[in-house]
């Protein structure tokens, strides 16, 4: 279903009307400039430090110096590195929850929309089931039953997104369904495989991108405090919530370094998602209004 | 079963739609019976919601929820479309009876190119890609379109070129009956007629053409016979020049005296009240509140269908009696 959707009609897609409104162009773009930095860091990573992340490689408690930029910790273990790493940790983790979320909510949603009726109910109720928990209590305890690994972190935040999806395709179904092309469509004797796919579907997409952007950075902030509480990744693998647990304990000492970098990357890469979403949802609102 | 399909290209038989709604059973199409030929124009004239739209659905065993058909036959080519099921019934639509709607700004998928529209009506019922792409630019040339429009977006073209396309995608697959609901209303009058012109073009092909429209002089330009529907119920049918000369029916005289200029020498008279609400229609004859002429027998019992010309029936006691 998806990948037919991906593989054949992504050349389609660069016909939908998603150009960028002047009022939200700044945003988008900021946010695109530190999303991709931090995605290109995730990957450059051994290009752009020395260090294995996960060795002692200098005095513990450095400040950040020329040769380690942003210090090292109680350890010894470069900061930089740590940070370079840990970005590959956060966007593995936010990426596959997204990619989750988006396999379940979305088909889930269509087909909910479209027919309607008892599945419709039962498939909302269990959704706002989820969806009526804080989101974050939800997923500490879901990381909690599952144990705390990499993939178990991401299964979790993905559960507590998944309705997100689902209630904006579901809500957006009806209303394109409601079109005179759909009807169309019908007295055509098209399949409702294919309405949904061709004809529902891709008007859903500038939606789903908004909610796919300020869902990320949701995520990246779920991610971080799942992990600050020991239920992602496990010591000495970098991650961005983890380091800022072990800095915590050290900043009455003046080791300022240990909280301040990890900090400023989770803040930076949860703006530079929320900013694309917000200044995309400045274009949705337009064509919908 | 082809016998009878030669002669008769749609069969309506006893067709009853209801709406289940929270006030009640809306009686929208009440017990009508229609046939017409391969090749035949039946306009189905009334007023807003006399149920016409809803004959139109029913034709394609599509009438949107909480209606259902409760009753009837529609024989289209000897097979009756509201027996069909599943993957039968989808291809029957588009195959067999086909639609073109009021509004060509909405009916077709802003998002994707004109062609593409067209190419998947025949590439979902069984007609191969090449052959699809073969036929797309003569069918496009047929409905009065250049070729080339098949690369552009809906959004491109003009409201007629759109309505052209909407038809080239009704006919694309041969249909043998074409239900065209109100398919000029939202046009001008210039566009209207080119429209109207296509939709005969089709026709001559051999296509049943069934004309849903309010516009009662609209019909009376183009169709052979034609059905004239008050509330729900089919009152007067008949070849057309018989109809309109010769109305039995006094909705059908009512409503051709309410339309100016096409009795010349009278002031248009509008018919007096309101259409009936069809969740309590009036007991009798529905037109009875309306009616100058009404008995106690009208309010009462339903009219019969009475034999008044060649091909000619209207349902009203006031034949009965003469």
């Amino acid at each position: 279903m998806l990948s037919e959707l991906l593989g054949k009609r992504l050349d389609k897609l660069s016909n939908l009307p998603l150009t960028i409104p002047r009022k939200g162009r700044g945003m988008v773009y900021f946010g695109l400039g530190v999303v991709i930095a931090v995605v290109f860091m995730a990957l450059a990573a051994p290009l752009l430090t020395p260090y294995d992340p996960t060795r002692t490689v200098g005095m513990p408690f450095t400040p950040p110096s020329l040769q380690h930029p942003m210090g090292t910790n109680k350890l010894g273990m470069d900061m930089w590195s740590r940070i370079l790493y840990g970005a590959r940790t956060v966007l593995y983790v936010v990426f596959s929850a997204i990619a989750v979320c988006m396999v379940v909510g979305i088909p889930l949603g269509l087909v909910s929309g479209y027919f309607g009726g008892k599945l419709d109910r039962g498939l909302s109720m269990v959704m706002d089931a989820i969806y009526s928990f804080p989101s974050l209590v939800l997923a500490i305890a879901l990381a909690v039953a599952l144990g705390p690994s990499l993939m178990n972190a991401a299964i979790a935040i993905a559960v507590v997104y998944i309705p997100t999806y689902f209630r904006m395709v579901r809500g957006q179904v009806l209303s394109v369904k409601s079109e005179q092309f759909i009807e169309e469509a019908k007295v055509l004797g098209l399949p409702t495989g294919r309405i949904l796919l061709k004809h529902i579907l891709p008007h859903l997409i500038p939606t789903i991108m908004v909610v796919f952007s300020l869902n990320a950075a949701d995520a990246v902030l779920t991610e971080a405090a799942l992990s600050f509480l020991g239920l992602s990744v496990q010591f000495p693998t970098p991650d961005w919530g983890y380091d800022l647990y072990l800095g915590r304990g050290f900043l009455l000492s003046g080791y300022w370094w240990l909280v301040f970098f990890p900090g400023l990357m989770i803040t930076l890469l949860a703006v530079g998602f929320a900013l694309i979403g917000e200044g995309l949802s400045e274009q949705v609102r337009r064509e919908v209004g | 079963m082809s016998g009878a399909g030669r002669e008769d290209a749609l069969i309506v038989e006893g067709l009853s739609v209801r709406y289940f709604t929270r006030k009640g059973e809306v009686r929208a199409v009440d017990n009508v019976s229609l046939t017409a030929g391969p090749g035949d124009y039946l306009g189905i004239v009334g007023e807003s919601g006399s149920g016409k739209s809803t004959l139109g659905y029913a034709l394609l065993n599509l009438v949107p929820p909480p209606g259902k058909i409760v009753s009837g036959k529609v024989i289209v080519r000897g097979k009756n479309m509201l027996e069909l099921k599943g993957e039968e019934l989808r291809r029957a639509r588009g195959s067999l009876v086909a639609m073109v709607f009021q509004d060509p700004f909405t009916t077709l998928d802003p998002v994707r190119t004109v062609g593409d529209q067209i190419k998947e009506v025949m590439t979902e019922h069984g007609v191969s890609k090449e052959e699809a792409e073969e036929r797309i630019p003569g069918l496009l040339e047929s409905v009065g379109l250049p070729a080339r429009l098949a690369k552009s977006y809906p959004h491109q073209l003009s409201g007629g070129q759109r309505q052209r396309v909407s038809i080239a995608m009704a006919v694309a697959l041969r249909p043998a009956v074409l239900v065209a609901d109100e398919p000029t209303t939202a046009l001008d009058v210039v566009v209207q007629r080119q429209i109207m012109d296509l939709i005969e073009s089709v026709r001559r092909m051999g296509t049943t053409v069934i004309l849903i429209t309010h516009d009662i002089a609209l019909a009376a330009q183009r169709v052979e016979k034609m059905a004239v529907m008050y509330a729900g119920k089919v009152v007067e049918y008949g070849p057309k020049d018989a109809v309109l000369r010769n109305p039995a029916h006094p909705y059908t005289r009512a409503l051709l005296n309410s339309v100016p200029g096409l009795k010349v020498s009278k002031w248009p008279e509008p018919i007096p009240g309101f259409p009936p609400n069809l969740i309590n229609p009036p007991p009798g004859c529905r037109f009875h509140p309306r009616c100058r002429h009404t008995t106690d027998t009208c309010r009462r019992e339903e009219p019969p269908i009475i034999k008044v010309g060649p091909k000619h029936y209207a349902s009203c006691w006031l034949l009965s009696r003469r």
